[in-house]
């Protein structure tokens, strides 16, 4: 196939979807005059990032660091308080050695709330005026990163929106698409299934290895034997249970595992690791979808596959999030919410090749430049917490290994 | 059509909607007659299903057949069961075995 869509050219060499300019408040305290600025900029190319702590946190930067330099990034304007512990020397540091435009604004060095929110409007309109410069330029799908998650998930996700995306993620794996999926703790019970899947030995027993710690994280919060499967819903087994969330990530065999802010070396499919790694610190993995959002968006995510039965309505700040509703009765109530009704198979409207074949189109549209639904109802939601991380073994990544 | 083929070497079907007992469904050309009302979201045989057959959906092994299942018998908790042991049991198992 040669889809030829056109990506804004970064200096970096990278193509994005998006030519956004991110706002980023380092500390909750900054997180006020960053909103006056994204609200008053009133403008839907502008979003509003940031991290809330005050302590110093490796994966929070290597998450931010990653968010800034993404190819749908076109420019960045820090907002630090200026006693905050972020490191924000260092990812300004990133994001110049990326080729983006960058500034910073000191609110205690800046007159305050008013003056800084002031210069951070026409700071915006300087990034702004640098990012439309960015060339357009053919990009390939091979050149796109597809992440997908589920939330809100109900008895339809399983045996219609999730299988449904696999089938896209297989038709965008085979073109070259890097698709990543994750949850590992939603992937007990199908774990040596996954590990068949897996390029090498090696990789199958990480594989494995992640879905033991998503076991023994969630244990220890207090979530630990996973409920065997439904049964009045018709699930028999806790591996048929979780394959239904396992489902999404179609059938092509799995590269290799990703950590928050790793970005795949190559095409075809890939777990991200969402759980952190060492003793349980700072609470759950992922306290909402759109942290699992942004995850899959520091991995480079262009667009995320966003499955929901119950209903979920959210978007998300830098890359666009296309929602496939899986309950027919859901997306009648939502559907003002929904780009894909996937619900449609229950009802004998379609089946699962059609509505995988119209994900893989409004990809591809999206790509294009079209909005999605999230995208014109406003949705930017963004969140990053604390967390824990070990960088990724040899074995979880064979393809870059072997090259 | 009622019925959702996941995978193609799936040898289960889901029902997207309810079947009653007595009512004749087709499976892959061929009338079957459901033997007992079975819900939504719940499993038929595709095929016969022997007692060791493994359950394919998704493509993938959810189980093993315990009880001989004919083409459209319900397939669930009476006839099949779980191959999964998690991986932390497997662990301890080795240990105490080695």
């Amino acid at each position: 196939m040669s889809h030829t869509l056109r990506g804004y050219l970064r200096a970096d060499g990278r193509k994005g979807i998006r030519n956004v300019v991110a706002v980023a408040y380092l500390v909750e305290c900054a997180h006020h005059v960053a909103r006056a600025i994204v609200t008053k900029s009133d403008d839907t190319e502008v979003h509003l990032i940031g991290f809330p702590g005050c302590y110093p946190n490796a994966y929070a930067l290597k998450v931010m660091q990653a968010i800034t330099t993404h190819p749908n990034v076109g420019g960045v304007l820090l907002v630090s308080l200026g006693c905050e512990s972020f490191n924000r020397e260092q990812l300004r540091a990133t994001i110049e050695a990326s080729g983006r435009p960058v500034e910073t604004l000191v609110i205690q060095e800046n007159g305050g709330t008013a003056t800084t929110i002031a210069k951070g409007l026409q700071a915006v309109a300087r990034l702004r005026a640098v990012a439309s410069q960015a060339p357009l330029t053919p990009m390939a799908v091979s050149e796109l990163v597809i992440g997908t998650i589920c939330g809100g998930s109900d008895g339809t996700s399983g045996i219609t929106a999730n299988p449904a995306v696999g089938r896209a993620f297989d038709r965008l794996g085979a073109e070259g698409a890097a698709c990543v999926f994750e949850e590992t703790g939603e992937l007990v019970g199908c774990e040596t299934i996954m590990a068949s899947r897996a390029i090498t030995p090696e990789l199958g027993l990480e594989l494995e290895k992640s879905v033991q710690k998503a076991e023994a994280y969630y244990t220890v919060m207090g979530y630990g034997s996973f409920a065997p499967g439904n049964a009045e819903g018709g699930l028999t087994t806790q591996e048929e249970k979780s394959m239904g969330a396992y489902s999404k990530s179609g059938s092509a065999p799995i590269v290799g595992i990703l950590k928050p802010g790793d970005l795949p070396p190559s095409g075809g499919l890939y777990l991200l690791d969402v759980v952190p790694d060492g003793e349980v610190r700072f609470g759950f993995p992922n306290i909402s979808d759109n942290a699992e959002i942004v995850e899959l968006i520091a991995c480079g995510a262009h667009i995320t596959l966003f499955t929901t039965g119950r209903g979920s309505v959210v978007g998300s700040a830098i890359s666009p999030v296309i929602k496939i509703c899986a309950n027919p009765e859901t997306y009648r109530k939502l559907s003002g919410d929904m780009d894909v009704d996937a619900g449609r198979v229950m009802e004998g409207r379609g089946t699962l090749d059609e509505v995988g074949s119209e994900i893989y189109d409004l990809v591809l549209a999206v790509a294009g430049g079209e909005r999605t639904v999230s995208e014109a109802l406003g949705h930017q939601e963004f969140i990053l917490t604390y967390k824990a991380f070990d960088p990724i073994g040899p074995a979880c990544l064979p393809l870059r290994r072997a090259s | 059509m009622s019925l959702i083929l996941l995978h193609p070497d799936d040898n289960v079907l889901v029902l997207s909607a309810p079947v009653r007992a007595g009512q004749v469904l087709v499976i892959d050309g061929q009338a079957v007659t459901a033997d007992v009302d079975v819900g939504v979201g719940h499993k038929l045989a595709r095929r016969a299903l022997a007692v060791g057959d493994k359950v394919l959906k998704y493509g993938a092994p959810i189980g093993s057949i315990t009880t001989p299942v004919v083409a459209g018998g319900h397939v669930h908790l009476h006839n099949m069961k779980s191959d999964y042991i998690a991986s932390h049991t497997r662990q301890a198992t080795g240990a105490k075995g080695s």
